[in-house]
């Protein structure tokens, strides 16, 4: 195998590729931001009581759902310039991802809302509470707890999916990556390089959201780390390791 | 309607004025009809205890009471308001808006079964919450209410905890603590000690008791009979959606007058 480490090394740390790693990032979180944003909207209009903007919701989710992100993004950026919308790439690369993450995250907000029990809801009504304060106080932050899991998930294949950006020529990661392997013929070295980047950009994410899944977990009990609760059970085995 | 409360009683108890008045109220789910023409009259400061098997409708009417049903027929005034309508054009009835609705709801607090306390809050926070964040009460008074009513019911060094981390009788009675912490002239009660531990029923029923004493008018669906002997001014047993018997503690443990008392009696004295 013909492997430098001299060219990988330089690839990892060249401004090139830097620069794509940088458009990786804020590309994914401008894309959940919005993204999350249009699915919580959409949630609650499948909820609503109104036919019309449950019918419209039902149709959205249909439609950016079952068909693949890739031919979406295609459309947008090729087939509405000749109805005379004209897009740039980093536009119709972000519309692409927001509305196919919106339709996804709808279902995980509306499934997160139902997961609270209906013993709230009365509760909250019995104190005198609206529909926007039970919302605001009491349903969502409890959503909230469902929510996370599902969204750490939906982040993490954000991070990877923005790399299909690279076909309407979106300077992110991978595109990056492909002219680097083809202007310096060092296939490997680059793409092993990407896939370094990504691995340690859903790394990072995995951390934030353990975190953030132990902090809305607090009040339902004291949680414990994994690593106290690995050494009690061996304690409880048996076979104690020396304490520190 | 006849009243049947016994005199004794009624001079040992003043009452007020009717505050709770339920006239022919009908209520059906889907083509089940759980309350029929049922009406109740409560006065001010008087306590209610509803008894009755399940699916007898006594939870259906107290949830009607707090409008977290609507009725189908009949009305019910509660604390001045018409609970769920307003009266239209021509005195046709009208039925509220979530947020006139929730209005009406702020008079009446409203104690449940499985405790329903806010599992993401702390044990304050639930009591503070809907002063603050609804009637618009400031923090620092909410704080010293709500520590007040922890106080009351026995729970001083309970504050900073997470629902998760007491007790069903503790639950049960933080949950009262909140539902007085709105100020509410009438307290309804679903059976709140009945998914409770033995040992941990007469610490809620302390509180309640306590809370009779204090002159708080009330309707509580209890089959502790203790209870209803100990703080009553009248009990009501509910059958298949109607009220069947209607008297004071006395007269119904020791002469009821329906069939359907004196089984449901004898079914829950012997065991």
């Amino acid at each position: 195998m013909n492997w430098s480490w001299e060219h990988f090394a330089r690839f990892l740390f060249s401004e090139y590729m830097l620069n794509g790693v940088w458009t990786t990032i804020w590309l994914s979180c401008a894309a959940m931001l919005l993204g999350c944003s249009l699915g919580v909207i959409v949630a609650f209009m499948k909820m609503s009581n109104i036919w019309i903007l449950r019918r419209i919701a039902i149709a959205f989710i249909w439609l950016w759902r079952g068909t693949p992100l890739l031919v979406q993004m295609v459309i947008i950026y090729t087939v509405l310039p000749q109805v005379g919308l004209r897009l740039g790439v980093i536009e119709s690369a972000i519309i692409a991802l927001t509305l196919h993450e919106g339709a996804y995250f709808a279902e995980i907000v509306r499934a997160g809302i139902l997961s609270v029990g209906k013993g709230q809801t009365d509760a909250s009504q019995a104190l005198g509470m609206n529909w926007f304060h039970r919302m605001r106080y009491i349903i969502i932050p409890q959503a909230t707890r469902v929510i996370i899991p599902p969204l750490g998930n939906q982040f993490n294949l954000m991070i990877k999916t923005t790399s299909l950006a690279s076909v309407i020529s979106m300077e992110e990661l991978f595109r990056r990556t492909q002219q680097l392997a083809q202007i310096e013929f060092r296939v490997l070295e680059a793409y092993f390089c990407a896939a370094c980047w990504y691995l340690l950009m859903t790394t990072v994410w995995g951390e934030i959201q353990k975190r953030l899944e132990a902090h809305y977990d607090r009040p339902f009990g004291p949680v414990e780390d994994d690593g106290k609760a690995r050494r009690r059970r061996r304690e409880l085995a048996g076979d104690a390791p020396a304490q520190a | 309607m006849t009243n049947l409360r016994d005199t004794a009683v009624r001079q040992a108890r003043e009452l007020g004025e009717p505050i709770v008045e339920c006239r022919n109220v009908d209520k059906y789910f889907g083509s089940n009809h759980v309350l029929k023409d049922v009406s109740l009259t409560v006065h001010q400061g008087e306590v209610v205890v509803i008894c009755g098997r399940s699916g007898s409708g006594k939870s259906t009417l107290l949830r009607c009471i707090d409008n977290l049903e609507t009725i189908d027929g009949g009305r019910i005034d509660a604390c001045g308001h018409l609970m769920g309508y307003r009266k239209g054009t021509g005195g046709k009835l009208v039925p509220l808006g979530d947020g006139r609705a929730s209005k009406q709801r702020r008079d009446m607090g409203m104690v449940f079964q499985s405790f329903n306390l806010f599992p993401h809050l702390t044990v304050l926070t639930n009591i503070t919450i809907s002063p603050t964040r609804v009637t618009g009460v400031s923090l620092k008074e909410a704080e010293a209410h709500a520590r007040e009513l922890l106080d009351r019911v026995g729970l001083p060094e309970k504050e900073d905890a997470f629902p998760s981390q007491l007790s069903g009788g503790q639950q049960q009675r933080v949950a009262i603590a909140r539902a007085l912490a709105m100020r509410p002239k009438v307290m309804l009660f679903d059976e709140p000690t009945s998914a409770l531990d033995p040992e941990m029923i007469s610490e809620v029923l302390d509180v309640m008791i306590d809370l009779s004493r204090q002159g708080m008018t009330m309707i509580v669906i209890t089959h502790e009979m203790g209870f209803a002997r100990a703080a009553a001014d009248r009990v009501l047993l509910m059958h298949d959606g109607q009220i069947v018997e209607e008297a004071s503690p006395e007269i119904f443990f020791t002469a009821p007058k329906s069939e359907h008392t004196k089984l449901f009696l004898s079914k829950i004295l012997t065991h």
